[in-house]
């Protein structure tokens, strides 16, 4: 405990010039959240990259579910839920920056209101997402496709449900008034990483649904 | 405790409440070091394991599934639990001292990333009351690795294991990231860091990019194993073995440089401290370890020669890239030593036996570069012996130099160099005893991972060198752990700059306060704490004031 309080004491020029050293150009919150999603990118690249060799040894695609019956999985036919749901999500991402703009103009109604907005999109999108599972006519077990498949998306929906989670405390946070103009870098944060799983579902929907 | 405040020295023994809740970069970079040199005697006794067992041709003391066990078990706790967070330990202790910072960036996170590291371990050594480790090798490989043939808990409780540790490496990665291009001092600029905070600039870039691809592969895996997915099963529809060989050592030939850059820096630390000389070409050194962490991405596939599927004359030519950066290095560090003022320490002669045995270990890996040549000893002993002389003759060797060099800074006490000269020479005649006779067994086919051999083989005095080799290391621990012990009751004072060193944690004093510094020296070159020193002796350095 002494350690603690010691280490608050304000007494060193060198700590106190270093903190004001740290303040210029990007701040350390922010920073460490693109270094976080730089290793969610190469996370994902490791998912993609294992879809695309299943994919390219496979003699079809979508391959069969069962080879005596010649029942192709037709996810190309299956694209209208997931097509809103990628439009939810996109929305969202738009209204995330809405609400990253009003918190920096210092409008904290705006922000509150469109930080709920993107929160309820999200949630959506889960809730969509887990009702797609249910009308999809294979599992995870039905060859490579579909251990990719639900391995891609199952692991893009449980970073949205981090996103929603980050979202909950910003919102929290936000009700009860300790962000600012000046002081918002958890805002700001959590928008960087919301837009990375939005690109993220555009990568993914592309390449299952329309590639 | 109200005199805790007045001795900073004293803010060590506070209790255990204090090290468990310490969000300190100073504790948890001890924290590290403590847990890490644990899981090295645990490791090492599996190691023996192996060695008792090879000792002799036959089945004298374990069963083969055992033994499979031991080796697959010694290899992951030596990389995950021991060379890659003991470096990690030497980076939070000291990169924000090098820096001059008052602590890493998030030092809660910093909490976060250590004990995620006990943790894992015990969930890895779990397999063990629980039915069997994990005993597929510590890479794993399809089909070997499915559930079919790896039964038991075991695995997966490594895969857990193993996803645990990535995010604590991935976690300290962003911390010291964040700390080295937001927390330097005034004047600190990025080409007057020490070399050390350098290497864990590129080292953590590296666990950035190739840890996530690991914990990728990890989840892949265990899908096959416990949901019936198939990846890599290629029993099932689709599965690729190979998949996982290229996923898998996409991040794990990086983290042989992530096991290496640290201790290189260390060592680059070490040897102008001893010679008394700055480090030689600090630029060239700088630009070639960013190049060696720029082509470990590039290389990957030289570890699937044999698979036939992988194109071999760009890997080859890669790999003998790497050679490069390397040599450059190591010109540097014989050009520092070349008519320095050389002090033969504990440290230095760490230092100098990671010149030595690096060098061996970079030369049989250039070796293996070559396609014709890796064909022929491809998973025999001749890969032991290359990853050992880089990884035990390279990092241990270098973590040892570190320890010597840094305790006192740690501790405020001077490990016994006396001691510590006994613990290097049983160290360096163990290591060569070991793992020297395995390039001879490796060149006459003798296959790695195996439990027993032919009599007839021609493999029996080897191996029989080899395992009194292993317990010449085992025993040369001991002066060491006794220099430990007797120097945490009472070693000799160390004051704050016990070997005149060049980087700013010798202008703190040892161990540092909290907060690290009271104030900081001017930083006008690479070596702040040389020019304060010798700030008096040639009028033209004080022309700057």
């Amino acid at each position: 405990m002494a350690a603690n309080s010691s280490a608050l004491t304000p007494h060193m020029t060198a700590q106190g010039e270093s903190r004001a050293h740290a303040q210029r150009g990007i701040s350390n919150p922010i920073l460490g959240m693109i270094l976080f999603i730089v290793s969610e990118v190469m996370f994902f690249a490791g998912l993609f990259a294992a879809y695309f060799n299943v994919r390219l040894n496979a003699t079809q695609w979508p391959p069969f579910v069962n080879e005596a019956a010649f029942q192709p999985f037709q996810i190309h036919h299956e694209i209208v839920l997931p097509a809103i749901l990628t439009t939810i999500l996109v929305l969202s991402s738009v209204t995330m920056q809405l609400g990253v703009s009003a918190i920096r103009r210092g409008d904290r109604t705006g922000f509150l209101r469109n930080t709920g907005i993107t929160l309820v999109l999200g949630l959506t999108f889960l809730i969509g997402q887990v009702y797609d599972y249910t009308q999809l006519g294979f599992g995870i077990t039905d060859t490579a496709f579909g251990s990719t498949f639900y391995t891609l998306t199952g692991f893009h929906g449980a970073h949205v449900l981090g996103g929603a989670i980050m979202l909950s405390v910003v919102l929290y946070r936000g009700m009860a008034g300790q962000f600012s103009a000046k002081h918002h870098d958890a805002v700001e944060a959590t928008s960087i990483y919301w837009h990375f799983v939005d690109v993220v579902w555009i990568a993914l929907f592309s390449t299952l649904y329309l590639l | 405790m109200a005199t805790t405040a007045l001795r900073p020295a004293a803010t060590y023994r506070t209790g255990l409440y204090e090290w468990l809740t310490t969000t300190d970069h100073k504790k948890i970079g001890i924290l590290y070091t403590f847990n890490s040199l644990i899981l090295f005697l645990i490791g090492g006794i599996f190691a023996l394991a192996v060695r008792t067992e090879l000792a002799q041709p036959g089945l004298q003391f374990m069963t083969e599934a055992t033994y499979n066990q031991m080796f697959t078990m010694h290899a992951s706790v030596m990389i995950f639990w021991v060379v890659i967070p003991f470096l990690a330990g030497f980076g939070n202790y000291l990169v924000p001292l090098m820096i001059g910072a008052p602590d890493m960036a998030f030092p809660r996170i910093n909490a976060l990333s250590f004990w995620l590291l006990p943790l894992s371990a015990m969930i890895a050594l779990l397999g063990f009351p629980l039915g069997g480790a994990a005993s597929a090798g510590w890479t794993s490989y399809s089909p070997l690795v499915q559930a079919k043939f790896s039964t038991g808990p075991g695995t997966d409780l490594w895969i857990v294991a193993l996803t645990l540790v990535g995010t604590s490496s991935i976690l300290g990665a962003i911390n010291f990231l964040v700390t080295i291009f937001k927390m330097r001092a005034p004047g600190m600029t990025l080409f007057r860091m020490p070399v050390f905070v350098w290497t864990i600039l590129v080292t953590s870039v590296l666990v950035l990019m190739g840890t996530p691809v690991l914990t990728s592969a990890l989840i892949m895996l265990y899908i096959d194993r416990n949901l019936g997915g198939s990846f890599f099963n290629t029993a099932l529809a689709g599965g690729n073995a190979i998949l996982w060989q290229n996923v898998f050592w996409f991040y794990s030939h990086p983290a042989v440089y992530i096991m290496i850059l640290p201790a290189m820096g260390i060592v680059s630390e070490v040897i102008p401290t001893f010679s008394r000389k700055p480090l030689f070409g600090y630029k060239a050194f700088v630009f070639a370890t960013a190049g060696i962490g720029a082509l470990g991405f590039s290389v990957w596939a030289h570890h699937m020669f044999t698979t036939g599927s992988v194109y071999l004359p760009f890997f080859s030519l890669m790999t003998f890239l790497i050679a490069v950066p390397t040599g450059v290095k190591m010109f540097n560090w014989v050009a520092t030593m070349f008519r320095g003022k050389i002090r033969f320490t504990t440290a230095m002669l760490y230092a100098v036996g990671f010149l030595s045995l690096f060098l061996i270990g970079g030369i049989n890996g250039a070796f293996l570069a070559s396609v014709p040549v890796d064909y022929h000893v491809h998973a025999t002993y001749f890969i032991v012996a290359h990853i050992h002389y880089v990884l035990f003759g390279g990092s241990i060797m270098g973590i040892f130099a570190g320890l010597y060099y840094w305790w006192p800074k740690m501790f405020g006490r001077k490990l016994n160099e006396g001691l510590g000269k006994i613990h290097f020479v049983g160290i360096f005649i163990g290591m060569n005893l070991t793992f020297f006779p395995m390039h001879l067994m490796g060149i006459s086919g003798m296959p790695r991972r195996i439990a027993d051999y032919s009599a007839t083989a021609g493999w029996n005095d080897l191996n029989l060198l080899a395992t009194i080799g292993g317990f010449t290391i085992a025993a040369s621990m001991l002066p060491f752990l006794w220099n430990v012990f007797i120097t945490l009751r009472g070693g000799e004072p160390a004051g704050d700059d016990p070997w005149e060193g060049n980087t700013l944690e010798w202008a703190t004093s040892s161990p540092p306060p909290p907060y690290n510094f009271d104030h900081l020296p001017p930083i006008r070159s690479e070596r702040p704490v040389f020019d304060r020193r010798h700030a008096n002796d040639v009028p033209s350095l004080t022309a700057g004031h």
